[in-house]
């Protein structure tokens, strides 16, 4: 299990390396410099704001402090567009955000799912399991920047229940409607997933085994059926995990809940690199380490794995 | 003595007989495709929607960037969709024709799918081919590129590309192409090493063939079977990603257009009641990606040898 463990820390660690490196160099070769304004400022000035941000050094110094920052003080260095805020207290205003509807979204995406996934596969060929394989093709296909349009038109426009967008502190009427867009295609896939494995163990044979002692069906499926059947499931949880923290771009954007994604959108548009950079950064090195965990966890549950 | 002898003509024309009577894999799973509803009406219906991208600008009397100012003062009255006037999707927000928009989201939409997945097919197929077939410490560092590549956020790189070297249909392109072939590549590895140990390729070894004629001659056709089927269900992917970014607003650029950024204007004057600028393009992006989704899965079930 340790080498293991060191063995996904020696690809973790490098990738890291990479996508800093990598974001780093691409803001090199962008075209014109972050001060270079309309009027063109006198060389002195120019000289002295790049060594206030240090970029007069050369670049491999400048990659090593920018790491080293990070490393030790969680800094991502100054916002080029906004003087007075860094690129820290962007995202540590943007990410609680983000994540507060990204974890309920994932609270919902796997209850709802698991249970109509059980549900689907013990009433195998009823209405019901059409019902959930409709609907998870349906929802697969349908991305969230669909979705969140549609919610507005029925709950805001429609019905008047909840506010199309903001986020008000994070009062549950403005997180409803982000969490619904953003869960329901993991839902889908959750539920699809769960009813294929949930279907294969029922037909095994220690099910079998377990109807002819005369057990009652929901003990069969909550004792015996529930632990294998989950396997697969979780083994999509933990990318699924991430992609919800990370990939909510839209949904931060479509109902202006303040969230990470908006402010990524926002700097791409004023051309901020460097909170551009932080917030990719960011987001990489959560979906190796969230998948790094998830790894450790899978071969914890399942004791056949071996590494 | 034979009273009349066969020329070996005849019998190689009966030997040509044989073999169309014959069943080859691909025409056995050709047959299974064909039984399956779902993924032929799909087929069909993406043939449509291809025709629809190519000539559909044809049967409109308007230009996909023209502004048309006698309607555009009042587009939610003026503007709604009418058989009449020519504009058969009504108008969108700006007073342009949305029919002949459509028709130019939808063709750059599938054409980033398809170039996307191209690429993938291409380089994804040979990296796979060759760390498989080399195998050793040619595979492991190969093999520890494609993993570290696909941790990263390709969806944020691709946007950072996009702002820093300028919106463009070729950065998007390049963007998509970086992170499309990877999955492929993984997949045709792990296929490779199965089909590497088969004793026709022992055979080319044998017999001294190169190692990178055996790779095109006699593996890269082998993985053919499942190249098609995830190039098939990569396709829709890749619309829906292009159509992420673009939806955010960071795609294709004016006067281009993508099924994303008509979408994305759709809903976002979604509060005037305008409701048609959202539904025909949400119609046609639905139909590409069902219909791609539905022949990948026909496909998957017609090639895949353990269903057999």
């Amino acid at each position: 299990m340790f080498a293991f463990i060191l063995r996904r820390l020696a690809v973790a660690v490098p990738t890291i390396l990479v996508l800093v490196v990598l974001s780093y160099i691409l803001m090199f070769a962008a075209p014109g410099g972050p001060f270079n304004a309309e009027r063109p400022l006198p060389p002195q000035v120019l000289a002295n704001i790049e060594a206030r941000y240090g970029l007069d050094q050369p670049y491999w110094k400048q990659i090593f402090n920018y790491i080293w920052k990070i490393v030790t003080e969680f800094d991502f260095g100054p916002s080029f567009k906004y003087r007075d805020r860094t690129v820290s207290q962007i995202i540590g205003q943007g990410f609680p955000v983000t994540f507060v509807y990204g974890f309920w979204s994932f609270v919902v995406a796997v209850v709802a799912g698991i249970s109509l996934g059980v549900a689907a596969a013990v009433k195998h060929n009823s209405w019901l399991d059409y019902f959930a394989v409709g609907l998870s093709i349906g929802a697969q296909s349908l991305p969230n920047f669909v979705m969140a349009p549609i919610l507005v038109i029925v709950f805001t426009l429609w019905l008047q229940w909840l506010p199309g967008g903001g986020w008000n502190g994070g009062q549950w009427q403005y997180v409803v409607l982000p969490v619904i867009a953003l869960s329901t295609s993991y839902m889908a896939s959750i539920a699809r997933i769960t009813r294929s494995s949930m279907l294969e163990v029922l037909n095994a044979g220690f099910i079998r085994t377990a109807r002819a002692k005369g057990l009652p069906m929901s003990r069969i499926i909550w004792k015996h059926a529930m632990k294998p059947a989950m396997l697969p499931v979780l083994s999509y949880l933990g990318p699924a995990f991430v992609l919800m923290i990370t990939g909510s771009v839209v949904v931060d954007v479509y109902f202006s809940t303040g969230g990470i994604g908006q402010f990524f959108v926002n700097a791409a548009f004023n051309r901020d690199y460097s909170v551009m950079m932080g917030v990719t950064i960011l987001m990489g090195v959560l979906t190796i380490v969230f998948n790094l965990i998830v790894d450790l966890l899978y071969a914890w549950i399942d004791p056949k794995i071996r590494y | 003595m034979l009273t009349s002898r066969t020329s070996p003509d005849q019998i190689l024309d009966a030997a040509h007989r044989a073999e169309i009577k014959g069943r080859s894999l691909w025409r056995d799973a050709m047959t299974r495709f064909a039984r399956n509803r779902a993924a032929l009406v799909s087929l069909i219906v993406l043939m449509l929607v291809f025709v629809f991208a190519i000539f559909g600008g044809y049967i409109s009397p308007h230009q996909p960037d023209y502004v048309d100012f006698m309607l555009r003062g009042n587009i939610k009255e003026l503007g709604v969709p009418s058989l009449e006037n020519g504009h058969y999707f009504g108008l969108e927000k700006e007073g342009r024709d949305l029919y002949t928009r459509v028709v130019q989201g939808t063709r750059i939409s599938i054409m980033v799918g398809v170039i996307g997945s191209l690429v993938a097919v291409v380089v994804g197929t040979l990296y796979g081919a060759i760390s498989g077939y080399f195998g050793g410490k040619v595979d492991s560092i190969m093999m520890r590129i494609v993993d570290i590549l696909i941790a990263i956020p390709f969806m944020f790189v691709i946007i950072l590309l996009l702002v820093i070297f300028g919106r463009s249909m070729i950065m998007l392109f390049v963007g998509i192409g970086l992170m499309s072939w990877l999955n492929m590549a993984r997949i045709a590895r792990g296929q490779t090493l199965t089909i590497k140990n088969k004793e026709y390729v022992e055979a080319a070894i044998a017999s001294g063939v190169k190692p990178i004629v055996i790779i095109l001659r006699h593996i890269v056709p082998n993985l053919a079977g499942i190249v098609v089927v995830y190039a098939t269900l990569l396709v829709p992917e890749l619309i829906i990603t292009e159509s992420f970014i673009s939806f955010l607003g960071l795609g294709v650029q004016e006067p281009m257009t993508s099924l994303g950024a008509l979408i994305s204007d759709g809903a976002s004057q979604l509060n005037y009641g305008t409701t048609w600028m959202l539904i025909f393009p949400l119609f046609f992006f639905l139909i590409t990606l069902y219909a791609f989704f539905f022949v990948g899965d026909g496909l998957r079930d017609a090639l895949d040898p353990k269903d057999r």
